[in-house]
């Protein structure tokens, strides 16, 4: 879909129009229930976002040139996002029907709670591994960076602001941006579950205004949050809005020729001018309007170059990859399968491996055949580890007397 | 994409290179990824004049001392290369390298420096006290923004320098967010970018230089100073030898 940026506003416009439209409409489409059956396109390309998040995370990975990031717009985040956001409103939205605002919301804030965890262990294991290394560290061509390591001598404020989701290392922004989201959504599904499209614009609303405000939560030491939460709820929201039943509105929409061509042309567009970043020689083939009109193309704040991107792949996958098709039970694909439904464990494994591959690379051999190894061996690690738990969580519910596992796994993997 | 063409380039062909341990050839590895993207039309009048001053403003990254006190840093080698490659030409290379400086602390000093020393190129090399502290990054463009548009009031030809790379402390910073920000505004400006950070990334990968050691010792630091002077003075005089842009032909 080819989205531009002036146009947006008038794209919110347009959607609220269409949310009196359904809110005209006698009983909310919410009374009928999306149907639950597990999408496997889901799980599969959650799996593969935590494939290339894990592989984008090592610094300075010769792999990483291969993933999304390097070609287009947008990256693993945008689909994580994305999926995290259906999946949740999934599994949520569900609960809330069937249990009210009440329990729904107290399971959401639990479930936050148990990222929140996650994300704090995962910092103490990064703390230990950067006081390993900075005891190490000594060279006269890095007397610079090497005042990176201050914030080791005052462990009071670091673990305080860590504590606060202030402080976070580089490549730990991901969990907390979730946390946020997740810890504030339950209002935002109850609408949906009322008012669909009414919520999507709020939504759309939300992020419009922080375009133009420039809100964003506060940094430690300083700076704001590297994924701004009222900028990103809008992917997640968007997600939410597909899962209960905006996804079946879209589907002529996404099948017509002319928005298939729009975004081949789209995705073409963005590779021509990814590649003018990595071959700066041909940056003088992109005019001076369009440049001072696109860039940057800011991350932080989920441009909406990077948003349409994200869209013109979605696109893409679903006219190609129908739900059924065949090849999504196939041996090759499980392994990618097995880490999307279990995206909160292997995500937390891929940033320590992550961790751990640095430490590879730092202490024993940064050349490219290890950087390959470390890789590969990343990726079969978490593979393995959905594995066992996919086997463990059989296993279980298969004794006698035990209950089902529960439904968050049935609807396409965790929230 | 472009790496790994040259990481496979390098591989076939120059992996005998690094092992040879000639130091020309050394920091010829790296040669493919330093392009003249943008011309340098001061620069072009300053050499034909016989009279180049550049100024390299930056934090400690663009200093080497060594144990007698002598600069070894990258701008001296940069003035070193160039007066080699022009003869009778007055190559003068000032050095403003402060300690903990952020784009923005740079930024103030400038108009004092144009005055000053009234240079024909200005290298600003910055980002990595940015990335250090974690700063809003928008605030990082805007800094950038604003500093080139003055140093190209002042008849200043511009190259950004992003940050060293360096692969201990790589974990600890998003350093990509600002190496972004600065290629980005170059490409806006249409200025070159001398992105040291994918030189000395590269010479790490292909073990050039051992950039992981824990040493006190100061050679290697010396050669890949010395490397990145005489790249920067190649990048220089490529893009002084380039036809100017058609927007400073309108200037």
């Amino acid at each position: 879909m080819m989205l531009t940026k002036p146009l947006t506003r008038k794209g919110i416009q347009a959607l609220s129009r269409s949310g009196e439209a359904a809110v005209a409409a006698p009983p909310p489409a919410s009374a009928a229930a999306p149907p639950f059956e597990r999408d496997l396109r889901l799980d599969l390309f959650r799996g593969i976002a935590l494939w290339l998040i894990f592989l984008d995370h090592i610094p300075s990975n010769v792999v990483s040139l291969f993933t999304i990031r390097n070609y287009g717009f947008s990256d693993a985040t945008e689909i994580f996002v994305f999926i995290s956001g259906y999946t949740a409103a999934f599994v949520y939205g569900r609960a809330m029907r069937e249990r009210g605002l009440l329990i729904a919301g107290a399971r959401m804030l639990k479930r936050a709670w148990q990222i929140y965890v996650a994300h704090i262990f995962l910092f103490v294991i990064y703390m230990a591994e950067i006081a390993y290394v900075s005891k190490s560290f000594e060279n006269p061509l890095y007397n610079e960076e090497m005042g990176i390591f201050d914030f080791l001598r005052q462990p009071d404020v670091t673990l305080v602001q860590a504590l606060l989701l202030k402080f976070k290392p580089a490549n730990m922004d991901v969990l907390p941006l979730y946390i946020t989201l997740l810890a504030c959504f339950a209002p935002f599904i109850w609408l949906l579950l009322r008012r669909p499209t009414l919520a999507l614009a709020a939504s759309a609303l939300v992020y419009a205004l922080n375009w133009n405000f420039d809100w964003n939560l506060p940094s430690y030491p300083e700076g704001t949050w590297v994924f701004n939460p009222l900028a990103w709820q809008l992917l997640f929201g968007f997600g939410a809005w597909c899962a209960l039943g905006g996804a079946r509105k879209l589907d002529r929409l996404i099948n017509s020729r002319v928005t298939l061509g729009l975004a081949v042309a789209y995705l073409a567009f963005a590779f021509a001018i990814v590649m003018t970043w990595t071959f700066p020689r041909y940056a003088h083939y992109v005019p001076r309007w369009l440049s001072d009109w696109m860039y940057p193309i800011d991350k932080t704040n989920l441009d909406v170059l990077r948003f349409a991107h994200f869209l013109a792949l979605a696109i893409l996958t679903v006219h190609f990859l129908p739900k059924d098709w065949p090849h999504l039970k196939s041996p090759l694909l499980r392994p990618a399968l097995l880490c999307g439904q279990h995206s909160l464990e292997i995500f937390c494994l891929g940033v320590f491996l992550a961790f751990a591959a640095h430490f590879v690379l730092e202490e024993i051999s940064a050349s490219i055949e290890t950087q390959v190894a470390v890789s590969v061996a990343g990726v079969l690690i978490m593979s393995a580890a959905a594995g066992l738990m996919s086997w463990y969580k059989k296993i279980e519910s298969q004794r006698p007397g035990s209950r089902r596992p529960p439904d968050a796994d049935l609807a396409g993997g965790e929230a | 994409m472009k790496k790994l063409v040259v990481i496979l380039a390098s591989l076939l062909a120059a992996a005998p290179v690094a092992a040879s341990n000639d130091h020309d050839q050394a920091c010829a590895v790296a040669d493919n990824l330093v392009t003249a993207d943008f011309g340098f039309p001061h620069v072009a009048a300053a050499i034909a004049a016989k009279k180049l001053t550049i100024v390299v403003i930056g934090s400690s990254s663009s200093a080497l001392l060594d144990p007698t006190g002598t600069n070894r840093g990258y701008p001296a080698r940069l003035e070193a290369a160039l007066a080699a490659k022009l003869p009778g030409v007055a190559v003068k290379v000032i050095a403003y390298a402060k300690p903990r400086e952020t784009a923005a602390d740079m930024e103030k000093h400038f108009a004092q420096m144009l005055a000053a020393d009234k240079p024909a190129l200005v290298v600003w090399q910055t980002g990595t006290v940015e990335a250090m502290l974690r700063s809003d990054v928008d605030d990082f463009r805007a800094v950038l923004d604003d500093g080139i548009n003055a140093l190209q009031q002042a008849q200043a030809d511009v190259v950004l320098m992003n940050q060293q790379y360096s692969p201990r402390t790589e974990l600890m910073t998003s350093s990509a967010l600002y190496a972004d920000a600065m290629r980005f505004v170059a490409l806006q400006h249409q200025i070159p970018l001398f992105d040291r950070q994918a030189v000395m990334r590269h010479w790490g990968e292909l073990g050039t230089f051992d950039l992981n050691q824990a040493t006190k010792k100061i050679d290697t630091a010396v050669r890949v100073h010395d490397c990145i002077g005489r790249l920067l003075g190649r990048l220089i005089l490529d893009a002084a030898n380039l036809p100017s842009s058609p927007d400073h032909a309108v200037q």
